[in-house]
């Protein structure tokens, strides 16, 4: 038996506490005996009856920590001391004082909260790097929504996450799907057994509810931010989540996002999503994938969804058909819409609040239409709107580029500037088809189908289509289901997706090409 | 120890949010716990301060200081008189509570401290005499802090008056301080009149005769680091509050009282005066704080604050890079609760150096440990708990020997950083007694209100340039 004793000169806790340390230390493996006790004379005489009084103990006042441990050798005893010394040091539980405190710093958030792990940072980009390098030294993993951080902090913090093991998500990314937490603009889902990371916020979110329609849930939904795939940041994050994808357990379908990467980082992503068994798709909008063992090229957001839910089934062939197949119906539920157009019209306007969405509906519609469509971000920059205020031949808005939110909320948040472009589109008499994206989710409007209503009903007098995806769930605040009947109830023909919406306005649009080219002849 | 992406996945999410509210409450409706910052930008043109102009890391030195003022072990070793064993005292010295200050610029209540003390001291005979000889330059003024003492309000020390003489153990170095006489018509609050000289001499006569021989019989002194510590979770903070504190005070000596005197009525009086006086205490933890935070002084670099002090007329800082300066503001309005037929308008300005108290990690800066504070000073419960959660913003580490029941015995608020001042804009919060602001009235209510600014700009610029 060796008996050690460490003293603790005018350390003062109080009696509750050092009963529970003491009680710890007792259980402790090799340990006979242990005392954790103020120096007085009547714990001095418990030490003496228990065999515990050593002579430092003896010597100790009753402002003096006094712990003893007895244990089957030293090197216990000693390891128990400070075992002990850690217990005095910790606190059990948040120390907020269960008040409805606000912190200022994440310092003293973390402080407060020592189990946080996560941090959602939303400030003005010149303040947010600074915020999210405190973040990431406090250990906490980060969703950098801000835009308008410079690309040497982007990669100076990539590379900070990438050497403490944490997500650095952004900037600017605008979902993440954490352990079935929504963050940010992010859905209500099921958790299951896809893993996604996405270069492209709405394309992660439009990935994930085309999947849970489908009845399949997410292990998780990692962000990256849009810039995170260019040569220069070298897709720092988009390798780390996809190596903690394959690791992880819960996951058993991996899918990629973005738009093409730089050819170096296509190489560096491929090479390692083919380390692993586990079946990648890989999405990369508007760009090919090069063929690699496991991976699963898909061409857009709907293809990379029904890729994924087929590749748990191992039924990966079917997809083609299923592809076809929508597109056969489309085909003929575009016929009458093509036939109830008078007057001429022959133009296609896609007013859209999510980027990757309006992306994914130029990449559709670059097979399908003999004219080009002029964007304000375009997939080819010949394409380039020169006014974006105002549309030219066929045209598709993205109203969440900066020209539009610099001082005002996103249209995802806010419908006003939509709603005012659909009224401007509607005096537009070549207009055949306006096409719109509602997003649902945490984050977004409350009721976007309700409040853009009233300008639909406005563009359908005027004897234009519309035609419009809901990317959401019904679990979402907005309620998938409500969203879609209010659409349906102003004369919207509303899409099961993104890539089908855009399929079905390109088909009507191109019927109305060759009819009016056949006039023009 | 390296962590991994995949450690966070399969465990529990706690978020913090940084920016746009709606993005916390979507989290919380997931039933997710979040704490929401109250995120400000930081002050324009602060830039964050890691090396002084000559390279000396900032940084380095607070743990330093902080090691310092964490290992100190002030205790309570014996008393004796001002003139006979504080530095540099003499019979024509008078010590005052803040900064520097001149006669001419003294506030009302220091003056008449000052005076008081003139007609204690049998230098003068009544208040024209007194005011005469304060006037005429035959009496030496300086501040407590320049004679390692501390006084609350006007913080007179004149020669005769007996003191405490606490020894920091860890480094050997002593601080002093008065005996507090109570509250209500008393010389620190500015009163004057022979009610308060009387109990002065009293305090002299019997009162430190009294205490010293106790004292004189206690080998290893009173331990006052530990008997703080048992306040703060005994309901004190130890500046405004030191019921506790008092209580464990006489209950330690109590026994060496009762061995030491052999005057059963002379003992009652003095344990009936000590009970009486909820801030006996006060003039041992103001003490202990400074013994505790003088060896951090003289630390190049270090932007950490080892004195905060008032004398009614300007409150000042000193920062353990540079002992020797002080950075003054004028002082500080007190929002505060009156005395019937007082109010703002009698008040006199922040006074005292009982500011050491929130310097050495305790005082208003340990508010959450004493809810009942409040109604000595005013607010709520849930604002003392608050004050000390926002007093961790511009601290620089916690008091592992001082610890808050209520915040599951986290550790108190230590070390103002004069960066972390600047950074947050959030000021030291402090609680105070008020003074009339006529010499001879007394005290009129007790309050809180926050630092001047200005110090910590200047003290901020000066460390920079270090």
């Amino acid at each position: 038996m060796n008996v050690q004793t460490l003293i603790k000169t005018s350390e003062y806790h109080d009696s509750v506490k050092l009963m529970l340390v003491a009680r710890e230390l007792s259980r402790l493996a090799g340990v006979r005996d242990a005392a954790v006790v103020m120096g007085t004379e009547a714990n001095k005489s418990l030490l003496e009856q228990s065999g515990l009084l050593s002579t430092q103990a003896q010597a100790a006042t009753p402002n003096d920590l006094v712990l003893v441990v007895s244990a089957q050798d030293q090197e216990v005893a000693k390891a128990a001391l400070k075992t002990a010394e850690a217990l005095l040091a910790k606190r059990a539980e948040p120390a907020s004082g269960g008040l409805d405190f606000r912190p200022r710093t994440l310092r003293s958030a973390v402080k407060a909260q020592p189990e946080a792990n996560v941090a959602v940072i939303s400030v003005a980009g010149r303040f947010a790097a600074d915020e999210a390098r405190h973040a990431l030294l406090e250990g906490l993993h980060v969703l950098l929504f801000s835009d308008n951080v410079s690309l040497e902090d982007e990669i100076s913090l990539k590379r900070t996450a990438h050497e403490k093991g944490l997500l650095l998500m952004g900037p600017g990314a605008g979902t993440a799907i954490l352990n079935g937490v929504a963050l940010g603009f992010a859905n209500r889902l099921p958790r299951g057994p896809v893993g996604v990371v996405s270069a492209a916020g709405t394309g992660l979110q439009e990935v994930t509810t085309l999947l849970a329609r489908q009845g399949v849930g997410i292990s998780q939904g990692i962000g990256t931010g849009g810039r995170d795939l260019r040569e220069d940041v070298g897709g720092i994050m988009m390798l780390d989540g996809l190596k903690a994808l394959q690791e992880d357990p819960e996951t058993r379908v991996i899918l990629l996002v973005s738009k093409p990467p730089a050819a170096s980082v296509t190489t560096r992503i491929l090479e390692q999503a083919s380390t692993s068994k586990k079946p990648t798709v890989v999405c990369f909008l508007g760009g090919l994938v090069p063929t690699a063992p496991g991976i699963l090229p898909a061409r857009t957001l709907l293809e990379a969804a029904l890729l994924a839910a087929s590749a748990l089934a191992e039924e990966t062939g079917k997809v083609q058909e299923i592809l076809d197949r929508q597109k056969d119906e489309l085909k003929t539920r575009s016929q009458p819409l093509v036939e109830a157009m008078t007057g001429g019209r022959t133009r296609l306007r896609g007013l859209f609040s999510g980027g990757t969405l309006a992306y994914e509906a130029q990449v559709i519609w670059r097979d399908l239409l003999a004219e080009p469509v002029f964007s304000n971000a375009p997939l080819d920059p010949v394409h380039q709107m020169s006014d974006s205020t105002r549309s030219q031949g066929h045209t598709i808005v993205d109203l969440g580029e900066e020209e539009f939110t610099v001082g005002r909320p996103h249209p995802m948040i806010d419908q006003d500037l939509r709603t005012r472009r659909i009224l401007q589109e509607a005096q537009d008499s070549e207009v055949a088809v306006l096409v719109l994206d509602l997003v649902l989710g945490y984050g977004a409007h409350p009721d976007p189908a309700g409040e853009l209503s009233e300008a639909i009903r406005k563009a359908r007098e005027a004897g234009m289509a519309v035609v419009a995806s809901v990317t959401g769930t019904e679990e979402d605040p907005q309620v998938l289901s409500r969203q879609t009947r209010i659409l349906r109830d102003a004369g919207v023909e509303v899409c099961e997706s993104n890539a089908a919406a855009a399929q079905l306005a390109g088909l009507i649009v191109a019927r109305l090409e060759q009819v009016g080219a056949a006039r023009g002849r | 120890m390296k962590m991994a992406i995949k450690d966070l996945f399969g465990r529990p999410l706690t978020v913090v949010n940084v920016g746009l509210e709606g993005f916390a409450g979507a989290v919380r409706d997931q039933g997710v716990a979040v704490v929401d910052l109250d995120w400000k930008p930081p002050a324009a043109g602060v830039r964050p301060l890691y090396r002084t102009a000559s390279g000396l890391d900032v940084e380095e030195a607070n743990q330093e200081v902080l090691r310092r003022i964490k290992a100190a072990r002030p205790v309570l070793v014996g008393m004796g008189i001002a003139k006979d064993v504080i530095p540099g005292m003499h019979e024509h010295m008078i010590l005052h509570s803040g900064p520097p200050v001149t006669w001419e610029r003294m506030c009302g209540p220091q003056r008449g401290a000052v005076m008081g003390a003139l007609i204690y001291e049998g230098l003068a005979q009544d208040g024209r005499e007194a005011e005469v000889l304060a006037r005429s330059g035959e009496i030496e003024f300086a501040p407590c802090h320049h004679h390692h003492c501390v006084g609350p309000m006007a913080g007179v020390v004149s020669p005769r008056m007996p003191v405490f003489i606490i020894e920091n153990k860890a480094f050997g170095n002593h601080a002093y301080c008065t005996q507090n006489e109570g509250l209500g018509k008393v010389l620190r609050y500015g009163a004057m009149g022979e009610e308060v000289y009387e109990r002065l001499r009293w305090m002299e006569t019997e009162l430190y005769p009294i205490l010293d021989r106790a004292l004189a019989c206690i080998p290893d002194g009173i331990d006052l680091k530990a008997m703080i510590a048992q306040a703060l979770h005994m309901g004190d903070e130890c500046h405004n509050r030191n019921r506790a504190g008092t209580s464990l005070f006489l209950r330690a000596i109590g026994p060496a009282l009762a061995r030491t005197n052999r005057d059963n009525e002379a003992l009652a009086r003095v344990i009936e005066f000590i009970d009486r006086n909820d801030h006996f205490f006060l003039n041992l933890s103001m003490p202990a704080g400074k013994a505790a935070v003088e060896p951090a002084e003289g630390v190049p670099g270090s932007s950490i604050v080892t004195v905060m002090a008032r004398n009614g007329t300007d409150f000042g800082i000193r920062l353990a890079s540079m002992p020797d300066r002080w950075f003054t503001a004028p002082a500080g309005k007190v929002e505060g609760l009156y005395f019937p037929s007082f109010s703002e308008r009698d008040a006199n300005p922040d006074i005292g150096d009982s500011t050491i108290t929130e310097t050495a990690g305790y005082g208003g800066f340990a508010m959450a440990a004493a809810p009942a504070i409040t109604q000595f000073v005013g607010g709520s419960p849930s604002m003392a708990v608050e004050t000390t959660l926002e007093m961790y913003e511009i601290t620089a580490s916690e008091h592992e020997g001082f610890t808050i029941p209520v915040l599951n015995f986290r550790g108190t608020p230590l070390g103002i950083d004069v960066r972390k001042v600047r950074q947050t804009g959030i000021l030291p919060k402090i609680n105070t007694g008020i003074a009339h602001r006529e010499p001879g009235v007394g005290m009129v209510g007790a309050g809180i209100l926050r630092a001047p600014e200005a110090c910590f700009i200047q003290a901020f610029q000066a460390l920079a340039a270090l």
